[in-house]
């Protein structure tokens, strides 16, 4: 292995005439590219000298071959000096705080001394007051007529975009040649350049006036071979085939004495291709065009934006050992896994180092080889040499030639750890780590409790896996990364993952006081949960031995677990705020045992703080929790899948009677809304401080209307079956809300654009349907029916209006929170907590005291607080209170 | 279960964990344990668990907590929405709130779209709505154009006719010479304005000589905006019972004149611009305005959010004495590191800047350690370990 070095800082600079030709292995001469044979030209742009292009040539410079051959510059001597459009405004402000004649900074000696002794104090202790001293000294020294060293007069310099200077002189205006603003630059000394807040040993002023141009390396512009056989060079080496032709004709008409006017023309010329060659889109400059018309992509374009080389290249790189697809899910699996198709699995690799302990084991992926599973691609010898063991017949032979030193890149196998992402990655949690299990298939499974962290589901979602390929990197995951170390969330102090959906339900229908098992059942369940133990006393002996559930659900509790807690069905009618609790909607555990209360949302949910599973994972560990979880998780299922469960129409189909109290209700309303507008045309209406009479009209209908429907929802809440499907899943948190069933039972409401009732589309009307000035309820977009009636073509219409803006609405969300979120990243990126709790950046300035005012980790408090002295309490004597 | 700790005891045992645990959290745990009965052995096993608690949350040296911050706020910025509401209580103001609120927060930018106070009264006047009225009357700018009912050129004449709405004055509790006051104090008419015997409601200004119509319509625009009454910038104030005070609530802000309003209880009154709040009350209060201001956004949008993030946020706006942006022109845009701006925003400048001064990059930070392919000193990384080679040497 090559010696491991560490950068410990890049110096940023200008390069001056001497080191681009230092650097230069040739200097470039001709702007032909390919002779007649199609070769390159010695001295043209394509020199074979500036780097290898085909693979297998050996580099005439370095002698390396294309991977290795990193690229050589050349150079281009011009014939006369350019300015640099990157470097203008450094120019700018040096020629004007700079003496004509004498080069000196415009301040007097004394002056100048005391900021040189300020500007030493300043530096690397204050950089941003530093920099201020040297903008202030500049702004100063530019205001100066007279040099205060050789007592000249100074005259107004004015800069006409992009690159030429102009001095306004007693006799006029006077263009300052490059080669003018080069000689003024020379004069200016180093110290004064330090005043300026430049570094004169990395950039001197006057190399910011090019005359030299290195030409660089091929392999940063490569051309590429067309299917046709036509070569197709890069946009650089266009635009550098441009500049030496320019050079070219310029050296010629110069020997040739040609007038000064087609001199300068093309000194002006020169100095346009050199622009754009920098910056081709630089103000004031039209860009260079490729033939087709296609603006020419040069060096500043490629650094720059999204796809550009910082954003693109360096701050997000593309990676090996990683793998894509679909995703589904899979409760049989523990959070902590993930199931890998097998086909993925023979393609991920994992390196690992032959020892006298494994090498039996390996010998065995070597001898599947790379097609049956538990096998192994690629053989490292200890000389560093790959064995791809696609091509070797005799794979019993490489298995016996193991020996400890080798290094083996076998499949992935059950038990390997690896990272599993899902974008957008908005927070640590898009990314954990999880424990392999080679699956058939052609998905990636995972367990549905982590669905939230990654908000994903299963309508088509595919996610990246990545094998972490060194022994510290696989360590971290195992110990930072995995799953189970992310229950609770950084962001609120609660678990982020936990039940959702079914395992809701079925926690709620295992635990309510109904669910009473039989031996057989009881045996089921326990199976399922992975419980090893006895099975307790029955809670009924006779006529036939029966459990309740929360006799079950014990049996995964802690034994000394205490918890009190309201369930997310307290609520309504079936509040309780204690233990004395007639609809079982308080949840008591003491010692381990559930006592009363059904477990729903509030007390099993993801994203629930302060709830069971946010305690089991605080004081029992995440290990435990996790246990816990895939075993509490595996039994509501199960107890789902035996007592069955689902929703059908019946469930949201409201008897006659309560459809016609419905419609009573909507006539009245109805009735309301036009006795408003009547009020309204007669100008009799009321108006609402502070609003139109217009706006103070639509206000109250839509108080009308928006009532309406709630009172629809009662009545249709109050003639379903509470113990229905539907109403367990919405009274539970499992799925849905109230507004859901009345939307699907009774009544779908007013829709509304931009908060308003609808109103757009024809003159005064909505649709062709209705009168023009018609602002009646079913004009302006009240939806009388519900799903289950159906709606109407116009109601359908409407109903689609509001959908659509809420679908516009996301989409406009998401690109503004995403910058939103990459401001913040990057302004808040660099801070840590150091080991004395102080919060500070890479400076080591000091931004809090200490973190958060406390010290405490927001992940590991409760919700938080620090400590809960309430919970503690519970914990050590909510037994016997 | 018969021998409870007595009260003697307990204060003992709580005394032996004062100095391990922060104060807020010793005061509740004293309170709690006082108002329990408890077997000496489980007083023991609270207290020593809350001290185990306390030290187990602190947080890890190394943790990277900007990014956990910036991501715990940045993440639920998906789910807020986008619409401007009306404020809770007040039908009357818009609100602007969630998203683009949040946005203009840490944008830290000089006017919020809706500026909003919230003024309390001092004592003789939070109590009597009349009283609190008479306050807002002096604090809303009433303009000519709120108080008249007509306005007139009169061509013929050469004077523009002005018609008082004598309700609208008794309402903002003006009187005809304070408008005539005001109008006279217009450097174009000073002796040019004069009343109608006949109407009191009737104010005549005589246009100067050499006005054209353009000259008088502009004349005639200009009066129609002339502040009679009130502070700059609050536009409309309205009262409102809290409990049982009343409060002011105003559509504009002008923190600095509000706070001398006679009635005004200086130390409750808030605005939402923190431009202001930064330069009438200083940065701390700045700062403290950004957390509140932040936590009322995502509390009203429903979102859970540590207030360790907040705070951080605001840290780090106002740690340089001055109230800086989150982004380019801010924080983002004074970063020592060239690589870690240029990764930013506007790369190529911050590279021919750079490179014009002959900066250095020291690669101490995140994004330029992402850049060059090392590992960046934060986290696990933070661990160094030091070796003198000629020491080891020594002692082999």
């Amino acid at each position: 292995m090559s010696e491991e070095k560490i950068i410990k800082a890049i110096k940023f600079g200008i390069l001056s005439p001497e080191l681009i030709r230092k650097m230069s292995v040739t200097a470039v001469v001709t702007p032909d590219v390919y002779d007649e044979d199609g070769l390159p030209v010695e001295g043209g742009v394509m020199d074979p000298r500036l780097g290898v292009i085909e693979p297998g040539q050996k580099c005439s410079t370095c002698g390396n071959t294309i991977a290795s051959c990193p690229g050589h510059f050349g150079h281009l001597e011009l014939v006369r000096p350019v300015i640099h459009v990157g470097f203008v405004r450094y120019i700018y402000d040096v020629l004007r705080a700079t003496c004509r004649r004498c080069g000196r900074l415009k301040l007097p000696e004394d002056e100048l001394n005391k900021y040189l002794d300020l500007l030493k104090r300043l530096e690397g202790r204050w950089p941003l007051l530093a920099r201020g001293l040297t903008d202030y000294v500049k702004r100063k020294a530019m205001k100066v007529v007279e040099c205060p060293h050789c007592g000249s007069r100074q005259f107004k310099i004015k800069l006409e975009k992009p690159t030429t200077f102009i001095e306004e002189g007693p006799e006029g205006p006077r263009r300052l040649w490059p080669t003018d603003v080069r000689s003024r630059l020379e004069r200016v000394p180093n110290t004064d350049l330090r005043l300026l807040g430049h570094d004169p040993e990395l950039s001197r002023p006057e190399w910011a006036v090019l005359t030299v141009l290195p030409i660089p390396a091929i392999s940063v512009r490569p051309s590429i071979l067309l299917e046709t056989g036509v070569r197709s060079e890069d946009d650089l080496t266009h635009k550098l085939v441009d500049i030496i032709r320019t050079n070219e004709r310029l050296r010629e008409s110069i020997n040739a004495g040609a007038p000064e006017v087609i001199i300068e023309d093309l000194w002006d010329l020169l100095q346009y291709h050199i622009t754009t060659y920098f910056d081709n889109e630089a103000p004031g400059v039209p860009p260079a065009k490729h033939r087709s018309g296609r603006a020419l992509r040069t060096l500043a374009q490629r650094l720059k934006g999204k796809e550009g080389r910082f954003r693109g290249n360096l701050s997000g790189k593309r990676v090996d050992f990683s793998a894509r697809t679909v995703i589904s899910p899979d409760p049989n699996l523990s959070i902590n896994e993930v199931g890998v198709p097998e086909e993925i699995a023979k393609i991920l690799t994992v390196p690992e180092r032959v020892t006298p302990w494994n090498i039996d084991v390996i010998r065995r992926y070597v001898l599947n080889g790379p097609y049956k599973h538990p096998g192994a691609n690629y053989v490292i010898d200890p000389t560093g040499r790959r064995i791809d063991l696609r091509y070797i017949r005799d794979l019993k032979a490489i298995a016996e030639s193991l020996k400890p030193g080798y290094v083996v890149e076998r499949h992935l196998v059950d038990g390997d750890i690896v990272l599993f992402n899902r974008q957008p990655s908005l927070h640590r949690m898009s990314i954990m780590a999880h424990v392999v299990r080679v699956l058939p298939g052609k998905t990636f499974r995972l367990h549905l409790a982590v669905c939230p962290p990654y908000n994903a589901d299963f309508d088509g979602d595919e996610m990246n896996l990545h094998v972490p390929q060194s022994e510290e990197a696989r360590a971290e995951a195992r110990v930072l990364l995995l799953v189970q170390e992310h229950i609770l969330s950084p962001r609120y102090g609660g678990p982020i993952i936990g039940g959702i959906q079914d395992y809701i339900s079925g926690a709620y229908l295992l635990s309510s006081k109904t669910t009473l098992l039989s031996k057989e059942q009881v045996s089921d369940l326990i199976a399922s949960s992975g419980y090893r133990g006895s099975i307790p006393e029955p809670a009924v002996l006779s006529p036939k031995v029966l459990w309740s559930g929360k006799q079950i659900i014990s049996l995964l509790l802690p034994q000394d677990f205490n918890f009190r807690g309201k369930a997310n069905i307290s609520a309504g009618p079936l509040k309780c705020d204690d233990e004395e609790c007639l609809w079982d909607s308080y949840v008591v555990i003491k010692r381990g045992k559930l006592l009363l209360g059904v477990l729903d949302k509030k007390t099993l949910g993801a994203q629930q703080p302060e709830n069971i599973l946010h305690w089991i994972a605080k004081e029992y560990g995440n290990s435990f929790c996790r246990e816990f979880m895939d075993g509490i998780f595996k039994l509501s299922l199960r107890y789902i899948e035996m007592r069955g469960f689902t929703m059908m129409l019946t469930d949201v189909l409201l008897p006659n009677t309560a459809i016609k109290e419905i419609n009573e209700l909507l006539d009245n309303a109805k009735k309301k809304v036009f006795e408003l507008i009547e009020m309204y045309r007669r100008g009799e209406l009321e108006p609402v401080p502070g609003r139109t009479l217009e706006e103070s009209l639509e206000i109250k209908i839509m108080e009308v209307l928006a009532d309406v429907r709630d009172e629809a929802g009662e009545i249709a809440a109050k003639y379903l079956d509470p113990f229905n499907n539907v109403f367990i899943m919405a009274r539970t948190g499992a799925r849905g809300n109230i507004l859901n069933i009345t939307q699907m039972a009774a009544i779908l409401g007013q829709q509304s654009v931009r908060g308003e009732r609808i109103r757009r589309g024809y003159d005064h009307r909505t649709l062709p349907h209705f009168k023009p000035g018609d602002i009646g309820p079913e004009a302006r977009g009240f939806v009388r029916s519900s799903f289950v009636s159906g709606l109407s073509p116009i109601e359908m219409f409407f109903h689609a209006a509001g959908g659509r803006e809420g679908l516009v609405d996301t989409a406009v969300r998401t690109s503004q929170s995403g910058y939103m979120q990459r401001r913040l990243i990057n302004a808040l990126q660099d801070l840590r907590v150091n080991y004395d709790l102080t919060v500070r950046t890479p400076d080591n300035e000091v931004v809090q005291l200490i973190y958060g005012e406390d010290g405490v980790d927001p992940a590991r408090s409760s919700y938080g607080k620090a400590v809960n002295v309430d919970r503690i309490i519970e914990r050590v004597v909510g037994w016997r209170l | 279960m018969s021998d409870f700790i007595s009260a003697k005891k307990l204060d003992e045992l709580l005394d032996s964990a004062r100095s391990l645990l922060p104060v807020g959290v010793f005061n509740e745990l004293r309170e709690r344990l006082t108002r329990l009965q408890l077997t000496e052995d489980e007083a023991r096993r609270i207290i020593d668990l809350a001290i185990k608690e306390y030290l187990g949350s602190l947080i890890e040296p190394g943790e990277a907590v900007g990014t956990v911050t910036a991501q715990s706020v940045g993440e639920p910025g998906t789910q807020m929405t986008l619409r401007t509401f009306h404020y809770a209580g007040v039908r009357e103001l818009n609100v602007t709130l969630g998203l683009p609120r949040l946005i203009e927060l840490v944008d830290a930018r000089k006017m919020p779209e809706t500026p909003i106070m919230v003024i309390h009264l001092d004592e003789d006047h939070r109590y009597d709505r009349v009283k609190a009225l008479k306050v807002a009357r002096s604090i809303e700018t009433t303009k000519l154009e709120n108080i008249i009912s007509k306005i007139d050129i009169d061509l013929a004449t050469s004077t523009i006719i002005i018609d008082l709405d004598p309700e609208m004055l008794e309402d903002k509790g003006l009187t005809r010479e304070d408008v005539i006051k005001a109008l006279s104090k217009v450097k174009a008419l000073s002796g040019r304005v004069s009343t109608d015997d006949a109407d009191v409601n009737r104010i005549y200004v005589e246009i100067p000589v050499n006005y054209d119509f353009i000259k008088i319509q502009k004349l005639r625009d200009r009066l129609l905006k002339l502040k009679l009454k009130g502070i700059k910038g609050i536009n409309r104030v309205i009262v409102q019972r809290r409990g049982d005070e009343y409060v002011l609530i105003t559509d504009g802000t002008n923190l600095e004149a509000v706070l001398r309003v006679e009635g005004v209880d200086p130390r409750r009154v808030f605005t939402n611009s923190i431009y202001e709040v930064e330069n009438v009350l200083g940065i701390e209060a700045a700062r403290q305005a950004l957390i509140n201001e932040i936590r009322n956004v995502l509390e009203e949008q429903g979102l859970d959010v540590d207030v360790r993030h907040v705070m951080l946020i605001a840290d780090m706006m106002t740690m340089t004495g001055v109230v800086r942006q989150i982004g380019r022109h801010g924080i983002a845009g004074e970063k020592a590191s060239v690589l870690a701006r240029a990764s930013f925003e506007v790369t190529v400048k911050y590279l021919f800047d750079a490179a014009a001064r002959g900066e250095v990059d020291e690669l101490r930070g995140v994004a330029e350690n992402v850049i060059i392919g090392q590992i960046a000193p934060i986290g696990t990384n933070l661990v160094r370990l030091i070796m003198n080679p000629t020491i080891a040497k020594r002692s082999e």
